[in-house]
């Protein structure tokens, strides 16, 4: 399997405080990875070194073997753990924002996705719940054919059923050119989706190991073992 | 179908035990077309991979065959099935009479007990 994403001692700082600290980290085309740890280890900050958003002090990050810029940016397809779209928006507008915006764009996906979760083209962002504008936002991005999704927190402002939607989706879509990383809480919805498990703590790579190999050798799911490690 | 996925052991184990089950009571017809991993990973709510790693596994023990370009089809092998269906169904029954020897209760009665149940 080739390598869709490698860091090398890669280290970003805020001021004194070491957000992540010389991070060795390599990621394969089509897997399903989960991004896991507590707050403040240091998940949203690789999330964002990998979109662009954010530059390293030291250490090497490339995705498809290139260095982060417009190259990797057209293969990316982030979703932040905020919302961003517009609120004088409707459904329809963003989606133009985004078929412009993206070559890699696929609108029949996205008509798919919106019917099935009864989200309609004329409706209004300003007066969407919370998480029906999480789950339009979702759509868009799964909606690019990208090779890697950054997926931060997509599962937690949205209720049960849309969560299984979600998580089909990404199962279905599946596609072994394609990785999707994804930061989350809530592991247990979503452990028997992944391949691997990434667990940070304090900037530091913890674990990276199978789901399978953690429950072969604990005895326990991934979710029981975060909360033995990480015990507060 | 609901699968039920546990805590406590690998998925890919789950899945083979399950499929298994499926293939050898019925739930799957023999000699039929399976639905493609994706689809079945998506019910299962599981990887993509972790169902194809415990398909590779049922092919291994030859109660699914892989046609190159058209799928996963259930084998035809009717006494295959037979076979592993009574070798299951002897384990079980080995374990349960290792339990009610326990209990200090001998085979004559035990058979009676069965001959009560409904099946």
């Amino acid at each position: 399997m080739s390598e869709i994403l490698k860091c090398t001692g890669l280290t970003k700082k805020y001021g004194s405080l070491v957000a992540l600290n010389n991070l060795d980290l390599s990621v394969n085309k089509g897997q399903i990875i989960g991004l896991l740890g507590p707050n403040g280890s240091g998940k949203t900050t690789l999330i964002k070194l990998i979109a662009g958003l954010l530059k390293q002090n030291s250490g090497e990050l490339t995705v498809n073997g290139e260095k982060i810029g417009i190259n990797t940016k057209k293969i990316v397809s982030y979703l932040p753990e905020r919302t961003y779209i517009p609120d004088w928006m409707r459904v329809v507008d963003i989606i133009k924002m985004f078929e412009n915006f993206y070559e890699d764009f696929n609108i029949e996906k996205v008509k798919t996705m919106l019917d099935n979760l009864g989200i309609k083209f004329n409706q209004r962002i300003k007066a969407m719940s919370k998480g029906t504008k999480e789950k339009l936002q979702l759509i868009l991005v799964m909606s690019r054919e990208a090779q890697l999704y950054l997926l931060d927190e997509p599962i937690a402002g949205v209720d049960p059923a849309a969560r299984d939607y979600i998580l089909r989706t990404i199962i279905t879509n599946y596609n072994p050119e394609a990785a999707v990383i994804i930061s989350t809480h809530l592991i247990q919805d979503i452990e028997t989706v992944l391949d691997d498990v990434i667990m940070i703590q304090n900037g530091n790579l913890k674990i990276h190991k199978t789901v399978d190999e953690i429950r072969e050798e604990s005895g326990k799911s991934v979710d029981e073992l975060f909360r033995e490690v990480f015990r507060c | 179908m609901a699968w039920e996925i546990k805590n406590d052991r690998p998925v890919y184990i789950q899945l083979v035990e399950e499929l298994e089950m499926r293939i050898l009571n019925g739930t799957y017809t023999v000699g039929t077309k399976l639905l493609s991993v994706r689809d079945l990973a998506g019910e299962a709510q599981v990887n993509p991979n972790t169902m194809q790693k415990a398909l590779s596994e049922l092919e291994k023990k030859g109660l699914i065959s892989s046609r190159r370009t058209s799928g996963n089809y259930i084998t035809d092998d009717e006494k295959l099935i037979r076979d592993l269906r009574t070798e299951l169904a002897s384990n079980e029954v080995g374990e349960f009479c290792g339990k009610v020897k326990k209990l200090g209760i001998t085979k004559k009665e035990t058979i009676e007990l069965i001959n009560k149940e409904d099946f």
